[in-house]
């Protein structure tokens, strides 16, 4: 192959690398009004009165919004497909606030200094209300976080907002108890994975204008534009069609622009003034008044015959979702999908879980979706029944693991079309050096090395519910035009559906524009989330390559006098198999487009896939412990990757490093911690500690390649699955470093030190 | 306030608030590669070059730069274009955000170290935060771009 397989440079590489003015805030017109938000100091108030007088009439203030002026129908933030599941129960602005950071007032002026000095001179009262902080108390709590009548949902979740229970998941296969009474060995623990914040450099904004017919432009650093004007059409009350939503280059995402934050506000702010409304949310707001991963409680039994073969799974999640319920039922749902079906000797699996609303932040989508947390539980408790049997870790996997063409008890009788995950368990061990190093060894006076392992698995796209689309075009002068909806966030898929273009049409990529991540030229695609933009909206590039090949093969023998059989691809032209005859693409596309052609070919395909064939990680991580102190260095980490065919080598390592990275973060950093009256005392990066290059000791990765048979080229999705055994990995080697088994997240020095106690 | 100051070899005059970021003035006059990511001084991605050694261009008031050299990668197109070159070609600018205040730190690594170690260069960058590379391919980039192993 000729462009797929190969590490091919990003198109936009270059622009974004050396800092060229690409970005939102970067295309936003000089002029535009400065947006800003008054936010609610308490978890859980009412507002009683709001006096705008002092702030309306400082000069340069544009206008101030509250709750007062906002349309009266709840709408959901989440990204996703229609209709979401995730429940409608927010408004622009409410009278009761829910969490410490919510929207109370949108002001808008000439800059910033008038816009936060009027914040200052808004007076708002409040009927200050108690609140649901603790996750674990919600269910039952005295305080209702969304009492209001009008919330309402799609689909049925399980919602029972008198018991703040924004949704409830129940499968069940088999009878789960009476298995695990046969059983030789069961386990048991409980898991607690922490809110983990995305942290994309690139905070949350967006800015928006009228164009020449009046229609609201917005463009936002979002990855579901497509989602992103649904959203703003419910809740501006507009219909989608007067709304263009264009996605420029985007620095990060991480799923936390799956989700809207901002984008409504800059454009209630156009529509009410008629000018250009710029939002940028600072480091504070994107930390304390967006979205996080869910932090959840999970209960996981395990039981297992002697020879250790898993026969019975049981998981009882709780979730926290904060206030809103972006997301909430789809991550919970998540958990189980892309855990059960990882050890398939099962005999029963029981899965049970409430998301809960809590007035603190909202929890959303972060790359992993449920998996993480589900993977950090369930792992850990692999790796501990593993230890009651005296099985190896990694033999214990292998023995349990799927393959190809096996069924799971939970997946409805869909079978495995691909998986090297033995392989790369067996790969993984080789690297880190298992077999000499597992469990530990003693390095110095104080110190321990020890190594752990996890596997895990995602999805690629959503089996039957997302779709892409994707045209194809041959221009005037003989070069193409790729259109997809799919939202390039630095993750290269812009590059890469080029490359399974020029694939197909046997053209270099130099030839092909693309132009993507804009509601009113690119067909639909949900967005690039649900590791879905390679798997699905890949496949639809295909399909859309192909057809433009065949329109071109027919029309070029129809002008060459031949039968279609007797025309083959060469270059960038069409030639008689025999080689006496040939047409250039640039001759076609005149002949076809130009004077007398009326005929300009497009390929154009939609895509949507039955099943979502999972990607497969092991990741083995080395720790190095000080007794002393009970601080963790991470030496080394092993991460071996089944993602069917690579269609980029490069892009693809670097989006296992990065997820790697996060997931490290997860496992010993990444700390979120609240106050007593459910303040976010982790606000800044002074706080919230990411990892930086001297925390990530080495990762290295390597690919065992599969062949997914559904996938574009044999291709499955790569960018979720890599974030998950991070925390699992870790913790197994802590434990087998210094024996303290830490189950909330992240694994801090103290957390160590004070398990060394013990 | 009027500051006078050489950015990019190019003398100006600029009128400034007192209180007002480099950062800040330097976007305002159409420097738009400069980013921040934070308002704590931990991410390294407004980094710029103040008489030739990078700094925090977040960090400082604009008024403190009155009689400075500010380069930043618009200034430098050669020499960010030849880095720029082998770190794309590693993948290793995804989303891009952090890149050009990384690439500032790199270049003047370059002039500050001699044949640094592995050590050395992360010691050097541990301020350039970065989201989404887990920083391996960078730090490929870098041993390519230095000649060291
Ligand atoms: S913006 Fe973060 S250090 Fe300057
Ligand atoms: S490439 Fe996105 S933050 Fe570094």
């Amino acid at each position: 192959m000729k462009s797929v397989g190969h590490s091919i440079r990003k198109i936009d590489g270059m622009a974004i690398a050396t800092g060229k003015p690409v970005y939102t805030e970067d295309l936003a017109m000089d002029n535009a009004l400065v947006v800003k938000i008054l936010r609610s100091p308490h978890a859980y108030a009412k507002i009683r009165s709001i006096d705008l007088s002092k702030a309306e009439s400082l000069e340069g203030v544009e206008c101030i919004l509250t709750y007062k002026d906002v349309p009266n129908v709840r709408f959901t933030l989440a990204g996703q497909s229609y209709p979401e599941p995730s429940p409608y129960d927010r408004l622009i602005l409410d009278q009761i606030v829910r969490y410490v950071g919510d929207e109370v007032a949108i002001i808008a002026a000439v800059d910033e200094k008038t816009a936060q000095l009027a914040m200052k001179r808004i007076k708002v009262e409040y009927e200050v209300m108690e609140p649901v902080l603790d996750f674990e108390q919600a269910i039952g709590h005295s305080s209702i976080v969304h009492p209001e009548e009008d919330l309402s949902c799609n689909f049925e979740i399980g919602l029972n907002k008198e018991k703040n229970i924004a949704s409830s998941y129940h499968e069940e296969v088999g009878d789960v108890e009476e298995e695990l009474k046969r059983c030789a060995v069961v386990v048991e623990d409980v898991y607690y994975p922490q809110a983990q914040a995305h942290t994309m450099m690139e905070t949350y904004r967006a800015f928006s204008y009228l164009d020449h017919t009046g229609r609201l432009i917005v463009v936002s650093s979002t990855q579901v534009p497509f989602h992103i004007r649904r959203q703003l059409a419910r809740a501006l009350q507009i219909p989608a069609s007067k709304i263009r939503v264009i996605k420029p280059r985007i620095g990060g995402g991480f799923g936390g622009k799956q989700t809207g934050a901002g984008d409504v506000f800059a454009a209630l702010v156009t529509l009410k003034t008629g000018k250009p409304a710029l939002i940028i949310y600072d480091r504070k707001e994107t930390f304390t008044c967006t979205t996080s991963r869910h932090a959840m409680r999970l209960r996981v039994k395990l039981g297992a015959d002697q020879d250790g073969i898993i026969r019975a799974i049981d998981m009882q999640v709780l979730s926290d979702t904060g206030a809103y319920g972006e997301h909430a039922p789809t991550v919970l749902g998540c958990v189980g999908h892309y855990t059960l079906p990882l050890y398939n000797k099962t005999r029963a699996v029981r899965f049970d879980g409430h998301a809960v609303y809590t007035n603190k932040m909202p929890a959303g989508a972060f790359r992993g979706y449920g998996a993480t947390q589900g993977t950090f539980a369930l792992e850990s408790i692999v790796n501990k029944l593993a230890e009651r049997l005296k099985l190896d870790p990694t033999e214990i996997r292998l023995k349990n693991i799927s393959k190809v063409g096996e069924t799971f008890l939970t997946g409805q009788g869909v079978m495995l079309g691909s998986t090297s995950l033995d392989q790369c368990i067996v790969r993984g061990k080789e690297l880190i050096g298992w077999d000499e190093k597992f469990p530990r060894r003693e390095v110095g006076p104080n110190k321990v090395r020890a190594v752990g392992m996890a596997i895990t698995m995602q999805g690629s796209g959503i089996a039957n519910i997302g779709t892409a689309s994707a045209e194809i075009r041959l221009n005037d002068d003989g070069n193409f035009t790729l259109l997809t909806g799919a939202t390039d966030m630095g993750t290269g898929c812009d590059t890469i559906l080029s490359q399974m273009a020029a694939e197909i049409l046997e053209i270099p990529m130099e030839i092909i524009i693309v132009n993507a991540g804009d509601t009113d030229t690119s067909p639909y695609d949900p967005g690039s989330y649900a590791s879905s933009t390679t798997y699905v909206a890949g496949t639809a590039v295909v399909k859309a390559a192909e057809e433009l090949k065949s329109k071109i093969l027919a029309q070029s023998a129809a002008f060459l006098g031949v039968s279609r059989e007797d025309v083959e691809l060469n270059g960038l032209a069409v030639r008689t198999l025999s080689g006496d005859q040939e047409i250039s693409f640039a001759k076609l596309a005149e002949l076809t487009i130009l004077g007398t052609g009326k005929l300009q070919l497009v390929g154009y395909a939609t895509h949507g896939s039955e099943v979502s064939p999972p990607p497969y990680v092991a990741g083995f991580a080395e720790v190095e412990v000080d007794r002393e102190t009970g601080k963790v260095d991470l030496i080394d980490y092993v991460a071996v990757i089944d993602c069917g065919t690579v269609i980029n080598p490069n892009l693809a390592r670097i989006q296992a490093e990065g997820g790697i990275a996060q997931g490290i973060g997860m496992a010993l950093y990444e700390q979120v911690r609240y106050d007593e009256l459910g303040k976010m005392a982790t606000n800044t990066f002074m706080q919230y500690k990411i990892p930086t290059r001297k925390d990530v000791g080495k990762v290295r990765i390597e690919f065992e390649v599969s062949y997914e048979p559904t996938g574009p080229f044999g291709a499955k999705s790569i960018g979720e699955v890599v974030a998950n055994t991070p925390p699992p990995a870790i913790s197994h080697a802590i434990y087998n470093a210094v024996g303290v088994r830490e189950n909330h997240l992240p694994i801090t020095p103290e957390k160590v030190f004070l398990g060394m106690q013990k | 306030m009027q500051i006078e100051l050489t950015i990019n070899e190019k003398a100006v005059k600029w009128e400034v608030a007192f209180d007002e970021l480099l950062a800040d003035t330097l976007r305002s006059h159409g420097f738009l590669s400069i980013k921040t990511a934070c308002d704590t001084s931990c991410c390294g991605l407004c980094t710029v070059w103040i008489d030739g050694k990078s700094r925090l261009s977040c960090s400082i008031l604009s008024l403190q730069a009155h009689g400075k050299k500010i380069t930043t990668i618009e200034g430098l197109p050669k020499e960010a274009e030849e880095f720029a070159q082998i770190l794309s070609a590693e993948g290793a600018e995804q989303c891009g955000f952090c890149s050009p205040g990384f690439i500032m730190s790199v270049l003047a690594m370059k002039n500050e170290l001699v044949n640094p170690s592995e050590e050395e260069i992360i010691h050097y960058l541990t301020g350039n935060l970065c989201r989404c590379t887990g920083y391996m391919g960078q730090l490929r980039a870098i041993k390519t771009f230095l000649g060291v192993a």
